[in-house]
């Protein structure tokens, strides 16, 4: 009985979600481009919570794996490699568009692989050194996508790759507007659903994951890692496993951002993007799902949302303050206040070391 | 071979800068445990205080010669510095000394944004020159040739080093420093105060800074809001490398990534056939510290410490 008005909120949030674009959509496409741009920091976020939540390691470059994906989908899916390499051109004469049963589970072997490889001789480090050298392996990542435009050119440089394919599957493409009788439903707002569905898909995956044996083993590591170990848990693998999963998210969401933007540059993937993921985390909540989604709405929303309030703050400080000045300062006091305020992240685990549930009363 | 001795000359300077920062994560880390990522930006603010104080001084006095121009700027940079570190510290640290480790590591990395922003508003976004207060006429070493302001920050470092491991190895709050990172508790019991040591630490490690951040700024002749960070990320590799908590692992380690990252920038085209060139120079901090963690994970100098968890 008492599941009865848990189940009806939880349609009702349901049916907001997916009318909200819907709302959204009427003032203007802009609104619900934040609204997908959040859902896609949600995936990341909840991607980087199994690393750093459930698995207790700090990673500070988890946006290489989000780059390596989007790279892997924009280099399958644009004119850029037939431009720069003629056999690749006389290979695919129509032009290069691989469909996405291929591409997406491409970028998340290829994100995940590197995930291991990151992973493997990080093992022995602790916590500190270990953000440092995920840190470095981003900014190795970053260098060399800005570089390897000569003396082959593979990534383009800082000019980045533009007319990326949009989204294609079952005949249905998710860059142009679709039209289901009289209503409109815009390329944002088809992404919305995608997005949608893959961030439920996702929350259902890391739910099921936490309450596992992998994730009550990834918890006993960040707990303490040679109790663990001494409890016969493989640490070396489960850790490597943690790195993997973690960047298989980030890589799909890498590709989907591609999709999504049509246009990838290494700008998108710099040291603060990470920066901002692992806030997103850790100011929510870490490794508590419903914390980790409101971190990364929040964080990646309002500043957004700001973005257009402060059109009168700039005129009235005679430009000095202008908007992305003004995003970048109320980001900054919120990390800080928040963590001042909330120092366990503003939506915490209930109880402290025990990540199950309290039995459910029944 | 005239190109090795200027690479090296030039590894050994920007190596001596990193040494100046590093030595502040490395205190601060070595006592709290805690990655000051805002202390970059503390150099970066130590670089824009001194840009306007030699403005100023320049409008005001021009007659005043050079050193002395750049002296009073340092010290005037060094207490607005000091200052800003120990605020930072006691707002947005001290209320978190307890909480999970992941905690002020968020705040660290808020007021690192909070400063730049904050000092591209003062300071404006733009970057700003930054004069030239030395005779430039450079010296000849065997076919290489040093400036004086590279001569001065070999000079200062050296200086500052001395300065500092007197004042860790020889005096009451040396001592009393070197308690507080052994065991704050046990060393609070023996009389010592650790909120003061520890803002003590916090003060000596932007002092540095924003040596390292007037001595940055005149070697590349340019400030801006946003050179802290990419020196400041250099350093703690530099740090990390050297063994963190350490102080001489932090200076061997930051002079060692100075040279790395000047003589491979200088010879990676070489090396490659043109394939990869100079502007690889920032990754190699980062390959050789994975490659030496992987096989010291403490770092060089690093002592092999308990997991703590």
């Amino acid at each position: 009985m008492k599941q009865q008005p848990k189940f009806f909120a939880m349609a009702i949030a349901g049916l907001a979600l997916l009318v909200l674009p819907l709302l959204l959509q009427t003032f203007g496409n802009a609104w619900v481009r934040i609204t997908d741009m959040a859902l896609l920091y949600v995936l990341l976020a909840l991607g980087l919570n199994i690393v750093v939540g459930y698995a207790g390691l700090l990673d500070l470059g988890y946006v290489a794996f989000f780059a390596i994906g989007a790279y892997s989908y924009g280099l399958l899916n644009s004119p850029h490699l037939m431009e720069a390499f003629p056999a690749v051109l006389a290979m695919f004469p129509q032009g290069l568009h691989t469909p996405i049963w291929v591409v997406i589970p491409l970028a998340a072997v290829a994100a995940g692989v590197f995930g291991v490889l990151l992973g493997a001789p990080t093992l022995r480090l602790r916590g500190d050194y270990l953000a440092i050298v995920t840190l470095g392996f981003g900014e190795i990542i970053r260098v060399f996508l800005n570089n390897l435009d000569n003396p082959i050119n593979i990534t383009n440089g800082p000019k980045g790759i533009n007319q990326i394919d949009s989204l294609q599957f079952f005949g249905l493409d998710l860059g142009k507007k679709l039209m289901i009788g009289d209503i409109e439903f815009a390329s944002v707002t088809l992404y919305y659903y995608l997005f949608l569905s893959l961030v439920l898909f996702s929350v259902l995956l890391s739910h099921r994951l936490q309450l596992s044996r992998v994730g009550r083993a990834w918890m006993a590591i960040r707990e303490d890692e040679i109790a663990a170990k001494a409890m016969g848990i493989n640490t070396r693998n489960l850790k490597l496993m943690a790195f993997g999963m973690g960047a298989t998210f980030g890589g799909v969401s890498g590709a989907l951002f591609a999709s999504f933007q049509g246009f990838i540059s290494p700008e998108s993937f710099s040291l603060m993007e990470s920066v901002m993921i692992v806030a997103m985390v850790v100011l929510g909540g870490v490794g508590h799902l419903p914390g980790v989604i409101l971190g990364a709405v929040l964080l990646s929303a309002l500043p957004e949302v700001l973005r257009y309030v402060a059109g009168p703050l700039q005129g009235m400080t005679g430009g000095r303050l202008d908007a992305s000045i003004l995003r970048q300062l109320l980001i900054a006091l919120a990390m800080v206040s928040v963590m001042l305020l909330r120092p366990r992240g503003l939506w915490p685990t209930p109880e402290h070391g025990k990540s199950l549930p309290p039995a459910a009363k029944a | 071979m005239d190109i090795f001795i200027q690479q090296v000359i030039n590894g050994l300077v920007l190596g001596s800068m990193y040494a100046l920062i590093a030595l502040g994560y490395t205190m601060v880390y070595g006592i709290i445990n805690l990655i000051n990522f805002a202390h970059g930006e503390v150099m970066m603010v130590g670089a824009l205080t001194s840009w306007t104080i030699i403005g100023l001084m320049k409008e005001s006095m021009p007659g005043t010669p050079g050193f002395v121009v750049l002296l009073i700027a340092l010290l005037i940079s060094c207490v607005v510095a000091a200052t800003l570190n120990f605020v930072i510290e006691k707002v947005a640290y001290r209320p978190l000394r307890n909480s999970p480790k992941l905690a002020p590591l968020i705040t660290a990395i808020g007021m690192s944004i909070l400063l730049q922003t904050l000092a591209m508003i003062i300071w404006k976004p733009n970057y700003k020159s930054y004069p030239t207060l030395l005779p430039s006429t450079p010296f000849n070493i065997a076919g290489a040739v040093i400036t004086p302001t590279q001569v001065m920050i070999l000079g200062v470092t050296a200086v500052s080093l001395a300065l500092l491991m007197w004042l860790v190895n020889y005096t009451k709050l040396g001592r009393a420093m070197r308690a507080t990172a052994e065991n704050p508790r046990v060393a609070g019991l023996m009389g010592v105060k650790p909120d003061v040591v520890i803002s003590a630490t916090f003060v000596i490690g932007a002092v540095l800074a924003a040596i390292a951040g007037v001595m940055y700024a005149s070697n590349y002749g340019t400030a801006q809001h946003a050179m802290g960070f990419l020196p400041g990320l250099k350093a703690f590799t530099a740090a990390v490398f050297g063994g963190i908590g350490n102080l001489a692992g932090a200076v061997v380690g930051a002079i060692l990534l100075g040279l790395i990252e000047s003589i491979g920038a200088g010879y990676i085209g070489d090396l490659t056939g043109g394939v990869l060139g100079s502007h690889y120079s920032d990754i190699f901090a980062f390959i050789v510290l994975i490659i030496v963690l992987t096989l010291r994970p403490s770092g060089l100098l690093g002592e092999r410490v308990a997991d703590r968890a």
